[in-house]
Order: structure tokens, then C-alpha cells, then sequence
């Protein structure tokens, strides 16, 4: 198994947010006691819904926002402070994407220009090396040097989170955080981006975190799952696994609720209730007011995440497994 | 039986841009019927067209009927009827849809008042039992609350609710879960199929993802580029695509479980209306495409009961289907 490239220990973060002009502010967390190991040119899969906590997680894990307990190692080194010489020898080596490729790219420039500016902020090569890096990066994400000349506007939406991708990859990262790449294109596009995402993976080596509502595509790339209800990890193991044998009652309605060609929903599992509010966290398990399964004891205690089975981790008062079992 | 929706060859041009290019659908009573398709292939302009929604550069030709009865060029009192009454609609984005400041009881007597002609205490209790009906908890007291009171999952049913207010016999739901997550998209399309069963409602359910359709419709038609390129039942469409946009479009789509398989994406790009390649429209990313491909445009022809494909290597690559499978 190789070596992990980022370790996240026990991280969390909470904003706080009035309720109308005169109200009370209240703490809204965001994410809470979130760990995750991400192992070197491995894809982490982070799911949930709106609210769920795995953007904040992404952003922390990028540095882009400080958590407020908890550390993030990366290649086995801590985080260094924002805005110094270390951090930034240590965000060239890190990048993200974002949903919306019309939003993260400037519409007046063309996006040649804008692959190649990674490379003039972090002063790598001269200006014909740079140049020569912008034509490759292009060739890489199956584009041309004409494309290279036009603005955004003249492009496709799969074209232009082809672009982001590129100018993601300008500093030879070694991990990119992926929020939601695909969400905002078309069935057929989205095939050609994630595939191309899985090919610049096995060339590049790359480590990944990929977080996104949508299950099939986090297990067609994903090695590792974790599952995120209200700024917690749910549940966590193998993707393939995971989605073929979900044990959190949370997880198994997701994986129920996912339509599929060819099955009628018959036997699907409705949750009741709306989507949870992060600014009013049931107490106890966060999850126990829509849980179909839920006893007494789920509205008073948190459930922590611990093993099952293998690699399998469930926060589920409900689900215990071979260890658990042993134990008692 | 005669069918509650006819449309025939019906064309819309946007400035002289042609984005719907002639379609033919039927849809009978209480039928369910699922439109798919990618961005701008046409799925909800047919609608807008069929209904006089369009704005007035937008020029709309060929035939709409409502049980035997014209509606493109029907006057504006005629679709006054039927628009909100005998069909209805629900969009994406159910927020935009309410009026922020007017309590949900108002709005909802608003359409009483306008289709059912009630007023009062009989609008009221309609509109109470109608959020009953949607499965809006504590019915009564909710009435006076405002749209931002409400979920996002809670706001499209009170949609829906609006949308019943006339008794529709078609109801149109454009995309009425994408903006929810994947938990409450299960709860609306459950309501929406309850209630079609109850109601004996016909429904048009457009979408981005076959498997809403799949799951929801009785049958499917796929549209590109302003065509409706393959028609059939549900089931048979997903395990036996012909066309090969719809084989395509299944392809693409990653599984959820079974062995994991390279996706097999549709290269390229939708033809730019204003450039359409004369011919079959999705002949420069289709991979079986002939050079009689490029010549005329399909016409969308009957391949069985109740199946209709547009392509003219339909048999061809209903054959290359089959060797795939027999891989």
C-alpha cells in the first residue's frame, strides 16, 4: 500500500451565523472531528448532500481556510503558515477545481494565457519553456494550441473545465481537490471528463480528492469513499464495497435513492423529513430524526466511527461489527 | 383511444435559428412519458412552444392539440384555460416560481380563484387540503407562511400543490428535482407518482437523467438537436437502445455497481443550432456514421409497436448492439 500524501487529523470548523438583523448569532459547524488519510496517487471519494460539510472539508484540507482544531499533514509535513515561502512551494503542489468553469476562468483573456499564469506566479522556466508547457498541457486535455487562442466565452462547457484542468495541472501538482467537476455538464460530456481526469491520474500519478452528491461518478474514480452527514464522516471504506454493501442506514438510502435505468423504484428507501439544518444539529446521532432504524439511544449519544469489517468504518449505533462484537 | 396530446411537425425558430426541427409525440391519458436529452436539445421548448409560452420572436409552426383542439395560434382566452387548468406546469428552480412576499395561501387562491372559480373559506379549506395532499406537515397553520419559510424539497411541493389547483390532466414537470438533493429528489418523485396513480393524470417528466426517467416514465422519448432521434417503453429503451445516441447516452453513464468499465463517452460536442451539418444532426460524433449520413436527415420511423427510431443504420447498429452484448 503506498505511503499516504495527506493525513487529516481530526479537523473541524465552525462559522457563526445570525438568525435575522437583531438575533443571536449561533455557531453553525460546518465540519466536525472530519479525519481522512488519502494515500498517494489514490482518489478519496467524499459524498453528501447540501450542507453535508465536504466542500468546507475540501477547502480546509487546500489550506484555503484555517480549521479551527485539528491539523492537516501533507507528504508528512504540517501545513505551513499562509501567505509564506513554504506555503507557497506547498500550494504549488496542490490544486482545485471547482463546479462552475465559467466562473473560475476570466472571460477577457484567453485561456491560453490563463493556463500559463500558474507558471509566471511560481517563476517555473523561461518564457519559451512556459509557452512550450501551455501547448503540452493543452495536448494533455485533448485540445488544440488553436483552442489555446480563444476566450471562454467561445468554448463548450466540457471545453472549458478541460481548461481549468489544464491550468491545474501547469504546476506538475501532485494532489488535486476536485469539487463537484462534472456536476455542471451534460451526461455524454461528463463521460469524456471524468475519463480524461482517470487517464491524467494514471500518467501523472496524481492523488485526488473528489467530492460531488454524485455516487456513480465518485465510484467510477474513487479507490476509498467517506460518506459526510452534517460535518461527520458517516461511513468510510472501499468504493466498490462501499456502494455494494452500505451498512449506515444514512448511506443506504443514498445509495437507494440513486435512480437507476432498467430498476422501478420499487423497495427504494424514502427517507422522511427535509434536509438537515447545520445550524440545528439534532442532538445525539445527527442523523437519528430521519433514521428508519433509530432507538433511544441514538438521540442522546454520538455514534463514533469505528471499525466493522476490514476497512469498513460506521458511525452507527446499530452497526457493529466483527471487532465490536469481539469486544463485548 | 384518442390521445390527449397530439403534436405534429412542430418547429420553433429563435431569430431564424432553428432549435426545434420537427416534432412528432402523442402522449395518452394518464400516460407518463419521460423526455431526454442534453442541454438545449429541445425537451422543454417543445413544451413552451406547444403551450404559447415563448416570447414573441420565437417562431412557432406545425401543430399542437389538446384533445382534438388546436393550441398554437388558439387565442389568448382559450389558453388561458388550459394553461395552469388542464395542463400545468412545474420548473427547476420552484423558488423563482413563488412570490416571495404573498403567503403561500394567497398564491395558492390565486389559481382556486382563477380555475375553479373559489373564493373565501372554500378556497381556503381547497388550499389547506391541497398541502395535504403534497404532504406539507401541519397544513393549516403553514398556509400563512411565506416561501422562505419554507425547504427547498418543501417549496417544489408546494409546487405541485399550485400546479393541482386546476385538476390538470397533464401535468408538465421540467427537471422538478435537479436542484434537490438526492434524498428529497426520491420523496418529490414518490409524490408525483402517487398522485398521478390517484389522480389519473398524464405527465410529461423532462430530464437530464435517464434514470429519473427510467424509473418514472411509462415511456421515453430522446431528443437531439431539436429531434426527437428514438421512442419506446422505458424498459425496452434502457436494455435495448438503437439509436446510437441513446446507446450513447447509456454508455455514459457510470454504474453503480457490478465491475467497474472505462465510460464510454460521446466525443465531441451538441451541433451549434445556427450550423447545423445538413443530414443527420448527430452523424460527426457518431461512430457507426456513414456518408448517406450526411446527406439527408433521418425521419424518425417505426421499428416495432410502440418503438421509433431515427437513424438509418437503425438495423445496422441494432446488429453491433447485439455483438457487443454477445461479447
Amino acid at each position: 500500500m503506498s505511503p499516504p500524501l495527506v493525513e487529516v487529523a481530526a479537523i473541524s470548523r465552525s462559522y457563526s451565523m445570525r438568525s435575522g438583523m437583531f438575533g443571536r448569532s449561533t455557531a453553525v459547524h460546518a465540519v466536525d472531528g472530519v479525519s481522512l488519510t488519502i494515500r498517494k496517487g489514490e482518489t478519496l471519494g467524499l459524498v453528501g448532500e447540501s450542507g453535508s460539510g465536504k466542500s468546507t472539508t475540501g477547502r480546509i484540507v487546500l489550506g484555503l481556510e484555517p480549521p479551527d482544531r485539528g491539523e492537516v499533514r501533507f507528504d508528512g509535513k504540517p501545513m505551513a503558515a499562509t501567505g509564506t515561502v513554504a506555503w507557497r512551494a506547498q500550494r504549488a503542489r496542490m490544486q482545485m477545481i471547482f463546479q462552475d468553469p465559467l466562473g473560475a476562468l476570466d472571460r477577457r483573456l484567453p485561456v491560453a494565457t490563463q493556463i500559463r499564469e500558474p507558471l509566471d506566479i511560481h517563476g517555473l522556466g523561461t518564457a519559451a519553456e512556459r509557452e512550450d508547457r501551455v501547448r503540452e498541457l493543452l495536448r494533455a486535455v485533448e485540445l488544440t494550441p488553436a483552442h489555446g487562442a480563444r476566450y471562454p466565452g467561445a468554448l463548450s462547457g466540457g471545453q472549458r473545465q478541460r481548461i481549468v484542468l489544464a491550468r491545474a495541472l501547469a504546476t506538475k501538482p501532485d494532489f488535486l481537490v476536485c469539487d463537484e467537476p462534472v456536476s455542471a455538464l451534460d451526461v455524454s460530456i461528463q463521460a469524456q471528463v471524468v475519463n480524461l481526469l482517470c487517464d491524467l491520474q494514471a500518467q501523472l500519478g496524481l492523488t485526488l480528492l473528489f467530492i460531488s452528491h454524485d455516487l456513480r461518478v465518485v465510484r467510477q474514480i474513487s479507490n476509498v469513499v467517506a460518506v459526510m452527514y452534517l460535518g461527520r464522516i458517516v461511513e468510510t471504506g472501499s468504493a466498490d464495497d462501499l456502494f455494494a454493501r452500505p451498512e449506515h442506514p444514512y448511506t443506504q438510502a443514498l445509495v437507494s435513492a440513486s435512480p437507476a435505468p432498467g430498476r422501478r423504484s420499487a423497495g427504494r428507501i424514502v427517507l422522511a423529513g427535509d434536509p438537515p439544518n447545520p445550524a440545528a444539529r439534532p442532538k445525539g446521532c445527527a442523523f437519528h430524526p430521519r433514521c428508519p432504524r433509530a432507538i433511544a439511544r441514538c438521540a442522546s449519544e454520538v455514534p463514533t466511527l469505528s471499525a466493522v469489517d476490514g476497512d469498513r468504518q460506521v458511525a452507527c449505533h446499530l452497526v457493529t461489527g466483527t471487532q465490536a462484537r469481539d469486544a463485548a | 383511444m384518442s390521445p390527449l396530446v397530439s403534436i405534429r411537425d412542430l418547429r420553433v425558430a429563435f431569430s431564424g435559428v432553428p432549435v426545434l426541427r420537427g416534432v412528432d409525440l402523442t402522449l395518452g391519458k394518464g400516460e407518463a412519458l419521460g423526455l431526454v436529452g442534453e442541454s438545449g436539445s429541445g425537451k422543454s421548448v417543445t413544451w413552451l412552444a406547444a403551450l404559447g409560452l415563448l416570447p414573441r420572436h420565437a417562431r412557432v409552426s406545425g401543430s399542437a392539440r389538446l384533445d382534438g383542439r388546436e393550441l398554437l395560434g388558439a387565442p389568448a382566452s382559450q389558453l388561458d384555460q388550459v394553461r395552469g387548468g388542464r395542463v400545468a406546469m412545474i420548473f427547476q428552480d420552484p423558488a423563482s416560481a413563488l412570490n416571495p412576499v404573498l403567503t403561500i395561501r394567497r398564491q395558492l387562491s390565486e389559481a382556486l380563484a382563477l380555475h375553479r372559480n373559489l373564493s373565501g373559506e372554500a378556497a381556503k379549506a381547497e388550499a389547506r387540503r391541497l398541502l395535504d395532499l403534497v404532504g406539507i406537515p401541519d397544513a393549516a397553520r403553514r398556509l400563512e407562511a411565506y416561501p422562505h419559510e419554507f425547504s427547498g424539497g418543501q417549496v417544489q411541493r408546494i409546487m405541485i400543490a399550485m400546479a393541482l389547483a386546476g385538476n390538470p390532466d397533464l401535468l408538465i414537470a421540467d427537471e422538478p428535482t435537479t436542484a434537490l438533493d438526492a434524498t428529497i429528489q426520491a420523496q418529490i418523485l414518490e409524490l408525483l407518482s402517487t398522485i398521478r396513480r390517484e389522480m389519473n393524470m398524464a405527465m410529461v417528466l423532462i430530464s437530464h437523467d435517464l434514470g429519473v426517467v427510467a424509473e418514472n416514465c411509462d415511456r421515453v422519448a430522446v431528443m437531439y438537436a431539436g429531434r426527437i432521434v428514438e421512442q419506446a417503453p422505458s424498459n425496452q429503451l434502457f436494455a435495448d437502445p438503437v439509436h446510437p445516441y441513446a446507446q450513447g447516452l447509456i454508455g455514459a453513464l457510470p454504474p453503480l455497481d457490478g465491475p467497474r468499465r472505462r465510460l464510454v463517452a460521446i466525443p465531441g460536442t451538441v451541433p451549434d443550432p445556427a450550423h447545423m451539418p445538413v443530414g443527420c444532426a448527430f452523424a460527426p460524433r457518431c461512430a457507426m456514421a456513414a456518408e448517406a449520413c450526411g446527406v439527408s436527415a433521418p425521419k424518425l420511423a417505426p421499428i416495432a409497436d410502440d418503438r421509433a427510431v431515427a437513424c438509418i443504420r437503425a438495423e445496422a447498429s441494432r446488429r453491433a448492439l447485439l455483438g457487443i452484448a454477445a461479447e
